[in-house]
């Protein structure tokens, strides 16, 4: 039998061929942190008085969790970030603005095929849609690694999940994958990597890979991987980066179990409080009403999900009843957006745009709810208090579900305008 | 010695401490004030060192946020016992020094009022009258554990001089 991709990059990774269950000790290629890093730099300069970063040209730090700063306290934290990276020589320091890190990284060149990259963020994963190796750890870990270069993994078993088909009219990758956490369960593939293999996988966007590969962390996943193809190619080629590291799984790699999904079959979902697998069709919760609605974050802010909502609702107007609010996921994106008149068309609409950032999803600073507020979210947690309030309530949706229901105030199939 | 049961699966990392603090709070004593808030308004205040959590399946999912680890590592919670554990939680235990036992047998045997030991060394966890073996952790895991987290961990082999 063959090897997994897990099994190929962490030998490849670490200079032997590995097993699984092995612990290997690796160098990540990029160790990403956010507005978390002022803490990171706090344990770094504890353990290590005066020291210098071991690798600064691996080290990524994005600020977008709470920004502009909230607070005073927010504010001093960043600040912590802008002296540490000048004083460590940090390049790629990207201040607030630039974008969500998980939009920002592949945006910048920073992850590309076959790279492990780490990151103080669960949703690192993202990284899976460009062919790495990608994964979350905490602040404890990444001051770790800033000093020592390097950390372990141990080598996990793998969920192949095989596409076939294709979507239809007003269905989209988050209603896919919303259904395979759903099937699989918020803890179905803990400590397990995930693989997207099939002949469907050849017709998702890059904006659809990021989506998916996203959420592997809400069914437990150590990583979410797809592998190198036209799309990726295509991707890096724009970006003028030559794919050298490419990996994948062998054609007869032994799974610890394969799903199939038949993409025609999907249709619009949402996820319920207050758990990610949560998921019921969307023709469930038809008229129900929503205080809030949010498009943007790194699972749904891309110009793609934001052209999405805008063909919706150009030339309409947001239900009264409803507030509409949008984070493009980076300043690339929410050019794009402003170029395509789809910014124009949103805020025509009565839809509020907040900086490229993490916005509301963790429910730091803008667009808190109230108790008994209910909203509905293209993002990918709706657990219990994550918008700032728990006695409010999260539904996670596609940016085209968001869009259609923001017209009524009420939950609405996309399909009823997308035939 | 108190046991606190929490026996729904998927307890996530919200529910252990809510991201709404996540950037105004970051050391121990900041972070024990809301510890569990959205889960059990009750456990910052009644938990104290020694204590010991029994939890159900896939505990500590989510976000990557270490408070959850950090904060019961920092009241000196001996352990949580749980029937498993989200990975980025469980790696961030080892990174806190915070013991976890993974042992389905043990949280289902448990019921309110049971007495509960653990042995690390051992690898036993007894509850009431039954005794459960747990797995152990890979040496390289022990080692970071045994010197009180990963920080420390390092923080040793640096002073030994053999620091990467």
């Amino acid at each position: 039998m063959g090897d997994t991709f897990a099994i190929k990059i962490l030998s490849r990774a670490a200079g032997k061929k590995v097993r699984e269950g092995e612990i290997v000790f690796v160098e990540p290629d990029y160790i990403l942190t956010h507005d978390n890093s002022s803490a990171i730099v706090g344990k770094f300069e504890s353990t290590v008085p005066g020291g210098r970063v071991r690798y600064p040209e691996r080290v990524a730090i994005v600020l977008d969790h709470v920004i502009p700063a909230a607070s005073s306290k927010h504010a001093a934290g960043h600040r912590k970030v802008r002296e540490f990276v000048r004083e460590q020589g940090i390049a790629n320091f990207y201040d607030i603005g630039v974008g969500v890190c998980h939009q920002v990284m592949p945006e910048v060149g920073l992850v590309k095929p076959g790279s492990i990259v780490v990151g103080s963020d669960s949703h690192t994963c993202t990284y899976g849609a460009f062919n790495c190796f990608a994964t979350g750890i905490d602040r404890t870990e990444a001051a770790g690694i800033w000093i020592t270069g390097r950390t372990w993994f141990k080598v996990p078993r793998t969920i192949n999940i095989e596409l076939t088909g294709g979507l239809g009219a007003g269905v989209s990758a988050k209603d896919l994958i919303l259904t395979i956490i759903g099937d699989v369960g918020a803890g179905g593939a803990n400590y397990m990597a995930v693989e997207f293999n099939g002949p469907a996988v050849g017709g998702l966007r890059i904006c659809d890979r990021m989506t998916i590969a996203n959420m592997g962390i809400e069914m437990g996943a150590k990583i979410a991987a797809f592998p190198s193809n036209i799309v990726t190619s295509k991707y890096f080629e724009a970006l003028d980066i030559p794919i050298t590291g490419a990996i994948w799984s062998d054609f007869d790699a032994e799974y610890a179990r394969t799903l199939e999904y038949d993409l025609e079959n999907i249709v619009p979902v949402i996820a319920c409080p207050h758990q990610v697998d949560n998921v019921v069709p969307v023709e469930e919760m038809v008229g129900m009403k929503i205080d809030q609605i949010f498009l943007g974050t790194c699972t749904n802010g891309r110009v793609e999900d934001l052209k999405a909502a805008a063909d919706i609702l150009k030339g309409e107007k947001i239900h009264s009843s409803v507030r509409m609010l949008v984070a493009p996921a980076s300043r690339i994106e929410y050019l794009k957006a402003m170029k395509m008149g789809i910014v124009q068309d949103l805020v025509t609409a009565g839809a509020v745009v907040l900086p490229p950032g993490c916005g509301p999803c963790l429910g730091a600073h803008q667009g808190a709810l109230a108790p008994g507020e209910k909203c509905l979210s293209t993002a990918n947690r709706n657990f219990k208090g994550r918008m700032g309030e728990k006695e409010a309530e999260i539904y996670l949706s596609s940016p085209e579900t968001a869009a259609v229901s923001a017209l009524t105030g009420t939950i609405r199939d996309p399909r009823e305008v997308l035939k | 010695m108190t046991v606190f049961h929490y026996p729904q699966k998927d307890i996530n990392t919200d529910l252990l401490f809510p991201g709404k603090y996540t950037y105004t709070c970051s050391t121990g004593p900041e972070i024990k004030e809301h510890l569990l808030e959205d889960l059990d308004p009750s456990f910052a205040e009644a938990v104290q060192a020694g204590d010991i959590i029994i939890a159900g399946e896939n505990f500590g999912c989510g976000s990557s946020r270490e408070h959850p680890s950090l904060g019961l590592k920092h009241i000196g919670l001996k352990a949580v016992i749980a029937s498993s554990f989200a990975r980025i939680f469980y790696r961030s235990a080892i990174n806190q020094g915070l013991l976890l036992v993974q042992s389905p047998e043990a949280v289902e045997h448990y019921t309110e009022g049971d007495d509960v030991t653990v042995d690390p060394a051992a690898g036993e966890v007894r509850v009431g009258d039954r005794v459960f073996n747990f797995p152990s952790l890979p040496d390289e895991m022990l080692e970071i554990l045994r010197d009180g987290g990963l920080l420390n961990h390092i923080k040793k082999q640096y002073t030994r001089g053999d620091g990467a």
